[in-house]
């Protein structure tokens, strides 16, 4: 940093005497910390603080809340975080455990079971979006031919449609979930489990006693991290549902984007400012725990 | 004693089984309707009747008005990917050596300014991004999208690579300082060599973030010539009579890359990446 902030005037000696009272060890430490530097300057700060400045008129807000869609928009990213986070990480503790089991098979699942995380989403959301099809989709074909009866309209209703954009969030993010719970229940040492078998504890006191108490702190982190992502979650929305119908179904991120495309900057930087005081607490928790 | 054993199996299956339908239903149906003509895709069959592979020669050989440049599209994304992988190995191991090994002054800080990056939903900082890229001139160029990606890849990166790093030796450092080392021969001949998993991980890292993704690309690039196959896909759905099967075709072809790389780094990517999660 001080290499940057010497004076223009005359260069040449005062770099090198700059140099001369600095090691080669931190020049070089300065010269390759350089670019992420840049990096960060150029495309983060000067890009966050030119989004504040568009979103510094109180008349925006104004706008904003008038607009039906964001109230909306409020609940349903509430809903999302609330219900699809807890089941997802519910899940993913609970199959933890079933990974944590040694069997050849259970070993092939696994491999298959990380598929929805390897592979992009868009395809994988757009085969989702096709099978909700209310006339050509496979599960109103399959509703049908079973009970001879129409299946619902998945993505033409308000909550319907936002519990499908759920389903996917969660059937692409749970293996990744899933993956760092298993490793955390690995680390617990084998003995406790033994000395809890020998005690004749049950399955339900083992994970109570044993399991739980190792994996809390993990739990807590990844349900935290897991919340911050999901608000950042575009695709599952976006693509599943397009925010219909009649833009029932859009959370802060795909709403956002959509100001953004409607020409509204202003609207689209005070919708990410609204999501702030949610965000901020949240990634400043994950530093403190992190830094640590 | 053996009764036990077999209820504890069938317990194990009874969860075994709805995970691997759960998970690959998607796909199946993804392969599905590549392996069926329109008509049959259209029917709701569960199986292909009459299993064909028309939809990859049409999508290979561009025979429809969505896939006009398909192989353009398919080497624009590729193109992007290998960029952002490369370029943000460069500037990530820098930053970790700089930080971890030579305690760069600031280092902390910097490394807090990534960790806070990383944390920011990228859909929110994807509005800021394009209205600055806009600033520098840079919309509709494909390296508007490089530079984005890499942005958005190197505070992990950075993060991962020096976890891994500060658990080296320090004594690896002294010896070469009294060999008379100098810092970038101590990068060259003893960091590199030893970080080579973690590298491995992070470059594969940056390159599937980059190949996946679809919000930056579909905001950064507008020209049917320059985008990448994500968003060649997305603008499909802007049709109401979309040719499904060559949706789904692509799609398949479009997600076997990161799959195959996924499991042939499966050893380097599940160490190098979930270590730094784990740790809590």
């Amino acid at each position: 940093m001080t290499s940057l902030a010497l004076p223009g005037g005359e260069p040449a000696a005062p770099r090198s005497a700059a140099r001369r009272r600095m090691s080669p060890w931190q020049f070089w430490g300065m010269m390759l910390i350089a670019p992420y530097v840049v990096v960060f300057l150029v495309f983060v700060l000067y890009p966050v603080l030119y989004g504040l400045w568009i979103a510094r008129h109180p008349e925006s807000y104004v706008k904003l809340f008038d607009d039906p869609v964001f109230a909306g928009s409020v609940v349903n990213t509430l809903v999302f975080l609330g219900v699809a986070i807890n089941v997802k990480m519910g899940l993913a503790l609970f199959l933890s455990g079933f990974f944590a089991n040694t069997r050849p098979w259970i070993r092939w699942l696994s491999v298959l079971f990380i598929l929805p995380w390897a592979v992009p989403s868009i395809p994988t959301i757009l085969s989702f979006r096709f099978m909700l099809n209310p006339e050509w989709g496979i599960i109103n074909s399959l509703i049908f031919q079973l009970t001879g009866a129409d299946g619902p309209n998945w993505l033409n209703e308000r909550w319907v449609a936002l519990s499908m954009a759920m389903v996917v969030h969660t059937w692409k993010s749970l293996p990744f979930w899933t993956l760092i719970l298993l490793a955390g229940r690995l680390a617990i040492p084998g003995e406790l489990y033994e000395a809890a078998s020998v005690d004749g504890a049950s399955t339900w006191q083992k994970f109570k006693f044993v399991t739980w108490p190792s994996v809390s702190g993990l739990y807590l982190t990844s349900l935290i991290l897991s919340t911050i992502w999901s608000l950042g979650d575009f695709n599952s929305i976006y693509l599943l549902t397009g925010g219909g119908p009649a833009d029932l179904t859009h959370v802060l991120a795909t709403l956002g984007i959509r100001y953004l495309r409607l020409d509204q900057v202003d609207l689209s930087m005070a919708t990410i400012v609204c999501a702030l005081p949610l965000v901020l607490p949240l990634v400043y928790f994950m530093m403190k725990r992190l830094s640590k | 004693m053996k009764l036990r054993d077999v209820t504890r199996e069938a317990k194990l299956l009874l969860v075994g089984i709805p995970v691997a339908l759960w998970t690959l239903i998607p796909i199946y149906h993804m392969l599905l309707f590549a392996l069926s003509t329109k008509d049959e895709a259209f029917s709701g069959r569960l199986w292909p009747a009459h299993p064909t592979l028309s939809n990859f020669a049409l999508v290979f050989e561009q025979k429809n008005y969505w896939l006009n440049h398909f192989w353009l599209q398919l080497w624009n994304s590729l193109l992007i990917a290998v960029a952002v992988g490369a370029i943000t190995l460069f500037v990530a191991t820098g930053a970790a050596f700089a930080i971890s090994r030579l305690k760069v002054k600031g280092g902390r800080l910097v490394m807090n300014l990534a960790l806070f990056t990383y944390f920011i939903p990228a859909a929110f900082l994807a509005v800021p991004m394009y209205k600055a890229m806009g600033t520098y001139g840079l919309l509709n160029s494909q390296w508007a999208l490089i530079l984005a990606m890499i942005t958005l890849a190197s505070p992990y990166a950075i993060w991962v690579l020096k976890q891994a790093s500060d658990k080296l030796p320090v004594e690896l450092d002294e010896a070469a300082r009294i060999d008379g080392a100098s810092p970038l021969q101590l990068f060259r001949l003893v960091y590199v060599p030893l970080m080579t998993p973690s590298l491995v991980a992070v470059g594969t890292y940056a390159l599937l973030l980059a190949w996946n993704e679809y919000l930056y690309a579909f905001l950064l690039l507008s020209r049917d010539t320059d985008i990448t196959l994500a968003v060649a896909l997305g603008h499909f759905l802007s049709a109401d009579d979309s040719p499904w099967e060559l949706l789904m075709t692509t799609g398949f072809i479009y997600a076997l890359p990161p799959a195959a790389i996924y499991y042939a780094f499966k050893r380097y990517m599940v160490t190098g990446l979930t270590a730094g999660a784990v740790k809590s």
